[in-house]
């Protein structure tokens, strides 16, 4: 078979095991996992394409080359309701709302209203300690706190598409990423727009 | 003539472009990020994106016979 062409931007899926192992020293870098949202909106809002999705999304690199590569998915059909609308959009709103409660927490450590939780929360639901990953920094507690709040959400996030990865196809996650689908509505508003 | 050629179901397609890169002949491309376009003439229904989407909104579909 022949060889596909591999740019620079097939190898991101180093950088979402980079983001991890960052953040697992210091949670301070959680913070550059905004680039994965930003870069995906950008790519939508200004170009109407899902380019970042289609060419440069190290997560779903990383769970093709696990899935696929390594094999460790089995490879079978997703049930159709995991890609269907109203689950696709139902989880955007859940992912949206888990979202702005961490932001909410975050301001509450900003305005002292609560203290800095040196923890991360995996599934919504179980909490570790974390704290070997934050002890002094030159920043206001309240940047740590959104730091271990994007920390596990984008642990979390990577988890469930592991377990669907293993338990489905590949990229699987992919189907019903809050990011994947945001961007592919923002997509569909603008072709909309422009055939009119 | 190949006989079979690719199919996207585009209420399905979510537009994740798996199926474009692993196309072996580049006859897919995401159409302005809303779903999978599978450039007819150059497909030869190998299944390879088939096999790919997590969607399962590719099928592979018998050619309509043309008088050649």
């Amino acid at each position: 078979m022949t060889k596909k062409k591999k740019h620079w931007y097939s190898y991101l899926w180093i950088w979402s095991i980079v983001y991890f192992s960052l953040g697992f020293f210091n949670i301070l870098f959680a913070w550059l996992g905004l680039i994965d949202f930003i870069l995906p909106l950008i790519f939508a809002i200004a170009g109407g394409n899902k380019w970042f999705c289609n060419n440069m999304c190290g997560r779903g690199q990383l769970f093709w080359i696990l899935g696929r590569n390594v094999g460790c998915s089995r490879k079978k059909p997703a049930p159709k309701w995991l890609s269907s609308k109203w689950f696709r959009y139902g989880f955007l709103t859940f992912f949206m709302t888990m979202f702005g409660t961490m932001i909410f927490q975050t301001y509450q450590v900003f305005a002292g209203a609560d203290s800095l939780r040196k923890a991360i929360k995996l599934f919504w639901t179980f909490r570790l300690p974390w704290n070997w990953a934050y002890s002094a920094s030159p920043f206001p507690d309240w940047v740590a706190q959104f730091g271990f709040g994007f920390y596990s959400l984008m642990l979390t996030s990577t988890l469930i598409g592991l377990i669907v990865m293993v338990l489905y196809r590949e990229r699987t996650w992919c189907t019903f990423c809050p990011m994947g689908t945001m961007t592919q509505g923002i997509c569909k508003i603008k072709e909309k727009g422009a055939s009119k | 003539m190949v006989k079979r050629k690719a199919n996207v179901n585009i209420e399905r397609c979510v537009a994740c472009g798996v199926c474009a890169l692993q196309c072996p002949r580049q006859a897919i491309s995401i159409h302005r990020g809303c779903y999978a376009a599978i450039e007819e003439s150059i497909c030869v229904g190998c299944g390879l994106c088939e096999r790919a989407c997590p969607a399962s909104a590719i099928e592979l579909k018998e050619r309509e016979l043309v008088n050649d």
